[in-house]
C-alpha cells in the first residue's frame, strides 16, 4: 500500500512546461535558463559583430580566456555553497604564480625535462597548504572567512611583490608554457578526436548504467527514446565542440589548432569537481553544511574538518589557475590576477550559486564564467571602452542575484 | 536487592549529577537518571525545564559542565554527535535537525552514506533503503527525490525517525517526536516505540505533554527549572499525580529516598524524591 507513493514520480501535475521538460531531461531549470540566456547573448553578439563573435577564431580565444576564471569558479562553488567566501584567490594566483616562476627560473635547471613537472607539483602543494592554513583559521579558530581571506588578499598580493621585489619574471620554461595554450599549447587532430571519443563513450556508459541501476531497484526511468535522444544531443554537442575547435587554424598555416590545453584543463576540472560535489561524501557534506551547519553537525558531519578541506580544494585550484595564467602570459608579475576574485565570485553567483548557501552547481559556475567572459569578449569586439565593460558586468551581477532572490522566494 | 541487581547487569545508560548552565541560566542542576534495555523512560516538564538540554548532553550536541555518563557501566566521554552514534545512541531532535536543501535519502544517510565499490555515493541504494525503512515504519513520503524544504511536517518527522532507527541503535532518544504529527501518524510512532522496546532498545521519550508519554513509558522522570523533581514508575501513579509533579515541582505522597526509581525497581509506589 505504501509502496506506490514511495516511488519518485518524475513528473507531477503542478509543474509548468519548462519544469516538466527539465525533469524529463534531468537538468535543473536554473541551469537550463542559464544555457538559454548564454545562447541568446552569443547570438546577439554574433549579429552585432557581423559574425565575428561566433567565428572559430573568437570561440578559440573565448575558451582560452574563460579557463582561469572557470577553474577557480568550480572551487568557489563549494566555498559559497558552504556559506563562506574566498576573497584571496586573485592574490593567491599572483603569489603562487610568482613562486612558480622563481622556482623554474632561479632554482631548477632551465630546459630540463622535469622542470615543469616539479614546478607544477610544488605550486599545487603550496596552494593546498595555504588553503589549509586559511581553512584552519576559519574552521578551528572561528574567524569569519570574509576576514581571513580579506587578510589573505593583502598578504598574498604583497607577498608576491616581496618575493621578486616587484620584478616581473620572464620568460618561463618552454614546456610549462604549453599549459597556457599558446601557439603550440593545444592538442592536435588525433588527440582531439580521442578526447571526443572518450567523452562520447563516457556519456553513453554513464546514462545506461544509471538507467539499469534504477531499473534494478524498480525506480521510474525516462522513456528509452528520451534517454537516447538526450544521449544524441550530448554527442552532437561534443562533436560540434571538437569540430569548431578544429576549424580554427593556427595563424598563417593550414594546421588545425585543436583544443587549447587550458580549456581542456577547465573541462577536466569541471567534470572532476562535479563528481566531487555530487557523488562524494565530502561534496554531500558541503551541501549539508550549506543547508544548516548545526543540522550537519548533529547528523555526525565533522563540520570543521570539511570546512578546512573546502579551502584546501580552493587553494589547490588557485594554484592550478596560477599555473595556467603564468604559462599563458609567459611571465609572472606581482599584479597577476588582480581583481580575479571578483570575477570568480561573480561567475559563481551568475551561475546560480546562492550566497545564502546550500544550492548551486559546479556546472552553473562554469557557465557563469563563460558568460562573464563572453560579455567582456563581445564588448571588446564592439569597441566598448573598458570602464563601460566593468559597469555592465556590475549591473549584470546585481540582476543575476535579483533573479536568484525572486527564484528562491517563489519556491 | 537493588544493589545486587545492579551488580549483575548495570543499567544501559546512567547520567549522574549532570550540571549545565547557559550564561546565568541554570539549565540543569545535579540531574541523575538511568535507563535499562527494553525500557521506555518518559521525561516530562514544562517548556524550558531542561529536557532537551539533558538529552543533548547524552547525544553529544551539548557538553555538560559537570557530571558523569556511563553506558552499560562503562564511563564514557561524549564530545560530539559522532561519539554518541559510535556508542549506539541515536537521536530524533525536537528541531529534527534535517538539511532542508537535501532530499530524504541524503538526510537519512547523512554522515553514514552508502557508497559503491569506487567509493562514490550509491544514490540508488540509499533511495531504495530509505523507501524500505519508511515502509517498515509504516510511514510515507510521496517523492523521495523532493528536497525536504518542500515536505510537510509529518514527512520531515518520518525522515528524522527513519534516520534514527535505520542504524540499529541501542539507545534511542526521541525529543517531542509527535509534535508535528496528526493522530494517525502519532499512533504509528506509538506502535514503533512498542516494537523497538520489544527489540531491546532503551528509549528516552521526551514531551511537555503527559498524554504523549503516559501510556508508552515504563517510568517517568519529571524536570522543573533544571532540577529533577522525581522519577516514578508509570503503573504506580496517575496522570494527576504526575501533573502535580510537573506543575508544583513536588512529589505528591510517600517520599522515598532520592536514589529510588532505578530501572527494574520493584518497590511498590517507589518515587524518586526531589529536593
Ligand atoms: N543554547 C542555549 N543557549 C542559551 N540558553 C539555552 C540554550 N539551550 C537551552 N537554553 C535554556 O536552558 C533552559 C532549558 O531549555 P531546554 O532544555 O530546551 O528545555 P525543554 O526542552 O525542557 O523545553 C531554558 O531556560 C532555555 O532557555
Ligand atoms: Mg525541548
Amino acid at each position: 500500500m505504501a509502496d506506490r507513493p514511495l516511488r519518485a514520480a518524475t513528473t507531477t501535475p503542478r509543474m509548468n512546461p519548462l519544469q516538466r521538460f527539465s525533469a524529463v531531461i534531468g537538468i535543473d531549470t536554473h541551469l537550463l535558463g542559464m544555457v538559454g540566456i548564454l545562447a541568446a547573448l552569443w547570438i546577439a553578439f554574433d549579429v552585432l559583430t557581423n559574425g565575428i563573435f561566433l567565428s572559430p577564431r573568437n570561440l578559440f580565444n573565448l575558451a582560452l580566456q574563460a579557463s582561469v576564471v572557470g577553474i577557480l569558479a568550480t572551487g568557489m562553488t563549494l566555498v559559497i555553497v558552504a556559506r563562506h567566501i574566498d576573497l584571496s584567490v586573485g592574490s593567491l594566483l599572483g603569489f603562487i604564480g610568482m613562486f612558480g616562476a622563481i622556482v623554474q627560473v632561479d632554482m631548477l635547471p632551465v630546459g630540463a625535462w622535469y622542470t615543469w613537472i616539479v614546478t607544477c607539483l610544488l605550486m599545487l602543494v603550496l596552494g593546498a597548504l595555504i588553503g589549509a592554513l586559511q581553512g584552519w583559521w576559519i574552521a578551528y579558530r572561528g574567524v569569519p572567512a570574509f576576514v581571513v581571506t580579506l587578510g589573505g588578499l593583502l598578504i598574498f598580493r604583497n607577498g608576491a611583490w616581496q618575493l621578486s621585489e616587484g620584478k616581473t619574471i620572464s620568460p618561463l620554461d618552454e614546456t610549462y608554457r604549453l599549459i597556457g595554450g599558446g601557439i603550440e599549447g593545444t592538442i592536435g587532430e588525433f588527440w582531439r578526436w580521442v578526447t571526443g571519443a572518450i567523452a562520447i563513450a563516457g556519456i553513453i556508459w554513464l546514462s545506461l548504467r544509471t538507467r539499469k541501476k534504477r531499473q534494478r531497484y524498480g525506480f521510474s526511468v525516462k522513456p528509452l527514446a528520451v534517454e537516447w535522444a538526450l544521449i544524441a544531443v550530448w554527442i552532437a554537442l561534443v562533436v560540434a565542440f571538437v569540430q569548431t575547435m578544429n576549424t580554427y587554424h593556427r595563424p598563417r598555416t593550414e594546421i588545425p589548432s585543436g583544443i587549447p590545453i587550458p580549456f581542456l584543463i577547465l573541462l577536466l576540472v569541471a567534470l572532476g569537481m562535479t563528481v566531487v560535489a555530487k557523488s562524494t561524501k565530502f561534496g554531500r557534506y558541503v551541501y549539508a553544511i550549506g543547508g544548516r551547519p548545526e543540522s550537519a553537525e548533529l547528523a555526525g558531519v565533522d563540520v570543521k574538518r570539511i570546512t578546512r578541506f573546502i579551502f584546501v580544494v580552493m587553494g589547490t585550484l588557485s594554484a592550478l589557475g596560477a599555473i595556467v595564467i603564468t604559462a599563458r602570459l609567459n611571465a609572472a608579475a606581482s599584479v597577476t590576477g588582480t581583481m580575479t576574485e571578483l570575477n570568480v565570485i561573480a561567475a559563481a553567483v551568475i551561475g546560480g550559486v546562492s550566497l545564502t548557501g546550500g544550492t548551486g552547481a559546479v556546472f552553473g559556475a562554469v557557465l557563469g564564467a563563460v558568460f562573464i567572459q563572453s560579455l567582456e569578449n563581445g564588448m571588446i569586439l564592439l569597441g566598448i571602452p573598458t570602464p563601460t565593460q566593468r559597469i555592465v558586468v556590475g549591473v549584470v551581477l546585481i540582476l543575476a542575484v535579483w533573479v536568484d532572490v525572486v527564484y528562491q522566494r517563489r519556491r | 536487592m537493588t544493589g545486587a541487581a545492579m551488580a549483575t547487569s548495570p543499567p544501559l545508560v546512567e547520567m549522574r549529577n549532570i550540571y549545565k548552565h547557559f550564561g546565568g541560566v541554570h539549565a540543569l542542576e545535579d540531574v541523575s537518571i538511568e535507563l535499562a534495555s527494553g525500557e521506555v523512560l518518559g521525561i516530562l516538564g514544562h517548556n524550558g525545564a531542561g529536557k532537551s538540554t539533558l538529552i543533548k548532553i547524552l547525544a553529544g550536541a551539548e557538553r555538560a559542565d559537570a557530571g558523569e555518563i556511563r553506558i552499560e557501566g562503562e564511563p564514557v566521554t561524549i564530545e560530539n554527535p559522532r561519539d554518541a552514534k559510535t556508542l549506539g545512541i541515536e537521536t530524533i531532535y525536537q528541531t529534527l535537525a534535517l538539511a532542508e536543501n537535501l532530499d530524504a535519502p541524503a538526510n537519512v544517510f547523512l554522515g553514514r552514506e552508502l557508497t559503491t565499490q569506487s567509493g562514490l555515493l550509491d544514490e540508488e541504494a540509499m533511495e531504495h533503503e530509505t523507501g524500505t525503512v519508511l515502509n517498515r515504519l509504516g510511514l510515507q513520503i510521496a517523492s523521495l527525490r523532493e528536497t525536504v524544504m518542500n515536505l510537510s511536517g509529518g514527512q520531515r518527522q518520518a525522515i528524522a525517525i527513519s534516520r534514527a532507527v535505520y542504524f540499529n541503535a541501542k539507545i534511542l532518544i526521541m525529543d517531542e517526536p509527535t509534535a508535528a504529527l496528526g493522530p494517525e501518524e502519532t499512533a504509528k510512532v506509538a506502535e514503533l516505540v512498542h516494537r523497538l522496546k520489544g527489540e531491546g532498545l532503551g528509549i528516552f521519550l521526551i514531551s511537555h505533554d503527559i498524554h504523549d508519554v503516559f501510556d508508552l513509558s515504563d517510568r517517568l522522570a519529571v524536570l522543573k527549572n533544571g532540577r529533577l523533581v522525581g522519577v516514578c514508575r508509570t503503573r504506580d501513579v496517575t496522570k494527576d499525580d504526575v501533573l502535580g509533579m510537573i506543575i508544583l515541582g513536588k512529589t505528591p505522597r510517600g517520599q522515598p529516598p532520592r536514589d529510588a526509581g532505578a530501572p527494574g525497581e520493584s518497590v511498590p509506589g517507589a518515587m524518586g524524591g526531589g529536593e
